[in-house]
């Protein structure tokens, strides 16, 4: 009846009992304050049910901060645990449990945080940027954020029923076949990652049709805000990628569940196909990753330099280059497998070769501030941030491109530090530029400049302090995953400089989330007064009111310049013409929320091999598809005088505010 | 031919368009037709990744029989021609709708879901008859890799048959609409590359595999 779940799955270590109890009352909690609030039905209507690309954003957004803390509070742990657990002390969590740790920590950060902040992000701006009013699919839109939801919740069911996988993020076989991790941990771990990727694809679908089809008139290819096109490039490599992922997760599946010899041990199988394939997805991976972010600098740098963005080409040809090159450069990951020389040596060299187009994109970015105007906002202090970590982890990486070198530091803390730079001072700091420089798009109002500018020094600092020890131990000998260490290695106090970094990480995040809850507190103070365009803003977002209409654009905007907005503050564009029409706009569905549901049941039946459960959840998956794709009409018109009011109201609402 | 032929998915554009601007910005009918032939990409990725396995571990065979012990070549030979002539009825019920002749086009695709399931059961037999015999996926990393490429084809036919019946359905009831048109089409691009996928599958798994 309940396959392998039994009440002892409900056990757990004291510190992930804390975990399960705050995460518990935080759910009872919030669950309760909407009851009190009476916030139910507004939340079905306005959020759970939308199809609307902003609020999917928002609620990515939102998704992200939630798994971001999870993700943390594992780094947290893991660092207390190094900085205590030394020769006779064997610091506060078991060997065991460390390793489900960072198997957690590595899964909720890439899939939960990096891909949410990636498809939150691309939700938000791109279709405002290309000047539409909607997505492609915005059905398919909220099924994909939907599963993605599912899938993150199943982490957190995790973390209170049973036990994670022990395998590391990328679950190598033969550790993650049956015979070695006969636990649910590494089930826990495909299903999860096989329904956020489903996800994405189906994201990746709707947005390149989206920015393929939907552009507004005179949008040429390269009359797009290169925001946009690092998210075509980003589309494009998930399309290619993910069904890789898809398909070696199922092989995976079918050595756990079916007895099949893919990549065990015996059986003619073969586990050096997994990692093969694995990083044929993961490397392209990795960019899908980066490239959003190159685009939201590409936006911020030339707003707050008050320029245009210098080299526009060959930023696009260099996000191109980059799409094709990360197809080539897999084997970087495994030089150590034992590959020829020739093969490693080709790697190697592909390797260096992206360094070239990433460059570029740094030198386009330095020379669009050369002779700028440039305001020392605090995106464009992430920004500083940025490209220094950046440039560090890049040259590190480079380092590690050439075989020789990574027989030496491959699997070592120089290893985690190169990537940490990577993710936190490139995915991470991007996301919070963007997050400050969008920020008063969505909401009318900005977040507290004062506590962005202590979050950014404690990022900075923190980071630093956090990961710059890291090269010296990795060279030092240290490995990565490592739960304990004899004394006698002299690495103690570098450990303890590594965990009071996370410490003074840990109060930059505190102070971004407390500041979010004070901006919105103090709103009327930090009221963006110019109704929509805050930043003396260049691109097309910035020409609508803050926070948009539902249908974005009441009039569809005419482009024949990069910079539209810009064009038309300096005279050499016209102003639009003022001509109304009926929109029609898609109406809001719980059918995407349903399915997100039935595949978290499915996914947890999987897991614990429930298989009465798992095929009543998937046949009711079916019979939601059916049923949705068997409607007819799924829009409904907005009039010119709604438009209209919509319009003045916003009007309005400004004059209110000065 | 009595009738003219006449397009439904054009004259239906200003009913169901998504807003009054002119195109690029509402042919709801071309952006499915290239999000779906992006979603076939996708799955021919899938398969792509399926088939470097199966290369690569085709020689696997841990002990257990090869694949030129295993095949059948003739069986193999008439799953082909019929899901290519599951193909043919299928591009005929397309020509129909092109004419609005709504029985027509569920006598066809009648035809194709017919075709597509006796595929499918010859291929389950196949399984059936292998697994007996005592040649199971769990058997070698050959096998494992054959059962899966062939099998995840048979999924796929399986699902594109219950697609069919949803469809036949769907016209018996609502006719030849713009939506039931765009299902169509789609349907037809699945339906076909199924056939292409398949046609690699014969050729490297079977054709090759007996030679």
């Amino acid at each position: 009846m309940f396959g392998k779940l039994i009440l002892d799955s409900f056990k757990h270590e004291e510190s992930q009992n804390f975990a399960v109890l705050m995460m518990l009352l935080t759910g009872v909690g919030i669950i309760a304050l909407i009851s009190y609030l009476k916030l139910w039905k507004w939340l079905w209507r306005e959020w759970l049910t939308t199809v609307d690309h902003k609020k999917i954003g928002v609620m990515y957004i939102v998704v992200v901060l939630l798994m971001f803390f999870k993700g943390f509070g594992d780094a947290l742990m893991m660092r207390l645990q190094q900085a205590l657990s030394v020769g006779d002390s064997h610091g506060f969590i078991s060997s065991s449990h460390f390793q489900e740790v960072f198997s957690a920590h590595g899964t909720t950060m890439i899939f939960f945080v990096g891909m949410g902040v990636v498809f939150g992000l691309i939700n938000l701006i791109v279709p405002l940027q290309i000047g539409a009013r909607d997505v492609a699919f915005p059905f398919l839109n909220a099924v994909g954020f939907w599963l993605f939801a599912a899938a993150a919740s199943l982490t957190m069911v995790s973390l209170a029923i049973g036990k994670f996988s022990t395998a590391g993020w990328l679950a190598y076989p033969p550790l993650s076949e049956l015979e070695y991790s006969p636990n649910e941990g590494v089930d826990y771990w495909i299903w999860m990652v096989q329904i956020a990727g489903i996800g994405s694809t189906l994201a990746g679908v709707n947005f390149l049709v989206t920015i393929l089809k939907m552009r507004c008139p005179g949008m040429t290819l390269m009359k797009m805000p290169i925001f946009v096109w690092s998210s075509l490039c980003t589309m494009a490599l998930v399309v290619l990628a993910f069904p890789i992922l898809t398909a070696t997760l199922y092989m995976l599946t079918l050595d756990r569940y079916l007895g099949m010899h893919f990549f065990t041990a015996g059986g003619g199988g073969n586990p050096m196909m997994y990692v093969n394939l694995i990083w044929a997805w993961g490397h392209p991976e990795v960019y899908i990753l980066i490239l959003p972010i190159f685009g939201v600098f590409s936006e911020i740098v030339p707003t707050f330099s008050e320029k245009r963005l210098f080299g526009y080409v060959s930023m696009v040809w260099a996000l191109i280059m980059i799409t094709v090159f990360s197809f080539i450069v897999w084997l970087h990951h495994f030089f150590t497998m034992g590959a020829s020389p020739d093969v490693n040596a080709f790697f190697g060299i592909m390797t260096m070769v992206i360094a070239i187009p990433t460059g570029v994109k740094i030198f386009n970015w330095l020379f669009t501030k050369f002779r700028g105007r440039v305001h020392f906002t605090s995106p464009m202090l992430w920004f500083f941030a940025f490209l220094l970590n950046f440039t560090v982890a890049g040259m590190t990486g480079i380092l590690l491109s050439s075989p020789p070198v990574d027989f030496q530091a491959h699997n070592s803390l120089f290893l985690i530090a190169h990537f940490h730079g990577m993710v936190i001072g490139g995915v991470l700091f991007g996301l919070f530029a963007a997050f400050t420089y969008w920020f008063p798009k969505f909401t009318g109002f900005f977040l507290d400049e004062k506590l962005n500018r202590y979050a950014f020094w404690c990022w900075l600092g923190g980071f630093l302090l956090a990961f710059m020890p890291l090269y010296m131990l990795g060279f030092m000998g240290a490995t990565r995953r490592l739960d304990h260490y004899d004394a006698s290695t002299g690495w103690h106090p570098l450990f303890i400089i590594v965990g009071i970094g996370a410490a003074v990480l840990l109060c930059g995040a505190s102070i971004q989330f407390l500041g979010l809850f004070w901006s919105i507190k103090n709103r009327k103070k930090n009221w963006d007064h110019t109704g929509g365009d805050p930043w003396n803003g260049r691109t097309l977002e910035w020409s609508i009111p803050s926070p948009p209409p539902v249908y974005n654009f009441a009039i569809i905007p005419t482009v024949d310049q990069i910079d539209p907005l810009w064009a038309v503050k300096r005279g050499q564009a016209p102003e639009p013409q003022q001509r109304h029409e009926d929109i029609h706009m898609p109406i809001n569905t719980s059918m995407g929320l349903y399915i997100g549901i039935l595949s978290l049941v499915f996914g947890f039946a999987m897991t614990w091999h429930i298989f009465w459960l798992a095929i009543v959840g998937f046949i009711a998956i079916v019979a939601c598809m059916i049923i949705r794709l068997s409607g007819k009409d799924e829009h409904e018109i907005i009039t010119i005088a709604q438009v209209k009011e919509t319009e003045m109201a916003h009007l309005r609402s400004m004059k209110a505010h000065e | 031919m009595s009738k003219p032929l006449t397009i439904h998915h054009q004259d239906t554009l200003e009913a169901h368009a998504d807003t009054r601007l002119p195109d690029p910005h509402q042919d709801v009918f071309s952006k499915t037709t290239l999000g779906f032939w992006i979603y076939l990409m996708t799955d021919c990725l899938l398969f792509a990744t399926l088939f470097c396995t199966y290369a690569v571990l085709h020689n696997n065979t841990f002990g257990g029989p090869s694949s030129r012990q295993l095949f059948d070549l003739p069986t193999a030979f008439a799953e082909t021609m019929i899901l290519l002539v599951s193909s043919v009825t299928c591009g005929f019920g397309m020509l129909s709708a092109l004419k609005n002749e709504k029985n027509k086009i569920i006598a066809w695709l009648a035809a194709s879901f017919l075709l597509g399931a006796a595929f499918v059961a010859i291929e389950l037999t196949e399984f059936t008859h292998l697994v007996q015999e005592g040649h199971s996926w769990s058997v070698s990393a050959f096998l494992s890799s054959f059962f899966t490429l062939v099998g995840t084809h048979g999924l796929h036919v399986s699902v594109g048959l219950l697609w069919m019946a949803v469809l036949m359905a769907q016209i018996f009831w609502f006719g030849v609409t713009v939506f039931t048109f765009r299902r169509l089409i789609v349907f037809s691009m699945f339906w076909h590359f199924l056939d292409l996928v398949w046609i690699f599958i014969f050729t490297f798994v079977y054709l090759m595999g007996v030679i």
